[in-house]
Order: C-alpha cells, then structure tokens, then sequence
C-alpha cells in the first residue's frame, strides 16, 4: 500500500496521513457534519412546514428573523461541506482516470461553495435588509 | 526487459479478481447501503431546491414563481422525493453512525436496523405530507 517500510521515514509513520496526505480528516468531518445535521435538518424541516402556504412578505419576514436565519445558516453550512465529502467520495470510488477525476472534484468542490453561497447570502439578504 | 516481458506473458490471465456486486446475492443490508448513497446523490442536487426557495424568497415575483413550481404536480413530486430522501439518509446516516461505535452488527441486530431505517423513512414521510396538505387545506 505505501512501499517497503524502509522507504517510509519514521515521521510519516507517526504522522499517519498515508499517500492521500489527509489521513482520516474527511472521515471525521463526514461524521462531525453529519452529526450537526441530524438537529439541523430537523429544525430546518419545522422552519419549512411552519412556512408552507405564506405569502412571500411574512416568508422573508420569518426566515430574516435572527434565530431562524442562524439556524439555517447552519444547516446550509453543515450540509453543503456534509455533500462536498460524500460526492467527492462517490466520485474516487467510481471515476478512475486521473483528468477526468481531477476535473469532477474540482466541479463538486466549486459546486458546493456556489450553492452554500446562494443560501447564505439569501439569508444575509433576508437578515440585514431588501 | 526481456525478463519482465517473458514473466508478463507467463502470467495467467484469469488472476482473482475482487468480487463485486453481482457475484453476492442481494440482502437487504447491502440494497440499503445502496440506497443511501443514492439518496446522498439525490439530495446533493436538492439542496439547489432549498438554495432556490431562500433566494426566491429575497423578491415576491421570485417567490410567486417558486410557489407555482411547488404546487404543480411534478414540484410535488420532486418534493415528496426530496422528503423521503432526506429523512431516509438521516435515519440510515443514525444507523452508520450506531456502527461507526462497533454495535448494531449482530445477525439480527443489523437485520432490524435497516428495516427500521426503510420503514421509519416511509412512514415519517407519509405522515409529514398528510400533516402539511391537511394543514394547508388540500389543494
């Protein structure tokens, strides 16, 4: 997996991080988000139904009210560095020629960050003023 | 050069191969951990959903278009798709985290989780629709 052991220096061992060079980070950060998002996506669900059927002015209203807009900043956060992780998974398990790899992480990674802005931002926009 | 080339040609072809999916019969443990991964796949392009109706609601035009869109027919259907997706993961992303700490893997320990997973999905979806259009008065 990783050659000879000699070829390895001793601070690689204890470093750990293997040829990826992020040792288990991705592994953790999935469970850290998907933990956060278990209350989250409950409490963004709620948020949702209690908004269902108002007309846009009460909407904006609600969702640019302090508790509810951090709420959902949250879970627009957690969410979107929950899917980058686990796309970017589907994605090495599935693609194996080094370009085209290289070419849909990138587009995962940029996607991510353009949704996760949009919905901040809207957010932003609801919060601190039309 | 020579020597690898006649060691290459006296390598048999048929070297075991790892197995895949179609040489395993199917359980329901393994179509489950299928279909959370679909259900991740699904809900990544969701959240353009969710990103939509927070910007839609910044204009009452934006808005007025993204009502019409949830309230025909393929919008509601998108939506109980997106519903039920949502929840499945949740629930099977509970279960992965319960074998995450080492329990749960028992014969019918993990048996009973992936249909509690399966049936908690379907269940709690069907009971947050009937809620919701109850509550908004069926249209």
């Amino acid at each position: 997996m990783s050659g000879p052991a000699h070829m390895r220096t001793p601070l690689a061992r204890v470093r750990g991080f293997g040829t990826a060079k992020s040792g288990t980070e991705h592994f953790w950060r999935q469970r850290l988000t998907a933990v956060a998002n278990i209350p989250l996506t409950i409490a963004a669900v709620i948020i949702l139904i209690m908004l269902m059927g108002r007309n846009q002015a009460a909407t904006a209203q609600i969702l640019g009210s302090p508790a509810v807009a951090i709420i959902l900043m949250l879970f627009i956060i957690s969410t979107v560095a929950h899917m980058k992780i686990g796309m970017q998974v589907i994605i090495e398990d599935y693609v194996h020629e080094d370009s085209s790899k290289l070419t849909l992480v990138m587009a995962n990674t940029f996607f991510c960050w353009a949704v996760g802005a949009v919905a901040v931002y809207a957010l932003l926009k609801l919060s601190f003023g039309l | 050069m020579a020597d690898t080339r006649s060691l290459e040609r006296r390598t048999p072809a048929e070297r075991p191969l790892s197995p895949h999916l179609q040489i395993y019969k199917p359980t329901l443990t393994m179509m489950m951990s299928i279909v959370h991964r679909i259900t991740g796949g699904a809900l990544y392009f969701g959240t353009l959903l969710v990103a939509w109706w927070l910007i839609a609601a910044t204009s009452p035009t934006a808005y007025a278009r993204f009502q019409w869109f949830a309230g025909s027919w393929i919008g509601r259907l998108i939506l109980f798709g997106y519903t039920w997706a949502l929840i499945h993961h949740l629930l099977g992303g509970v279960r992965h985290l319960i074998w995450d700490t080492g329990r749960g893997f028992g014969p019918s320990e993990r048996e009973w989780l992936v249909a509690a997973n399966l049936i908690g999905s379907i269940a709690i979806t069907v009971l947050l629709w009937i809620f919701v259009l109850l509550t908004m008065g069926v249209s």
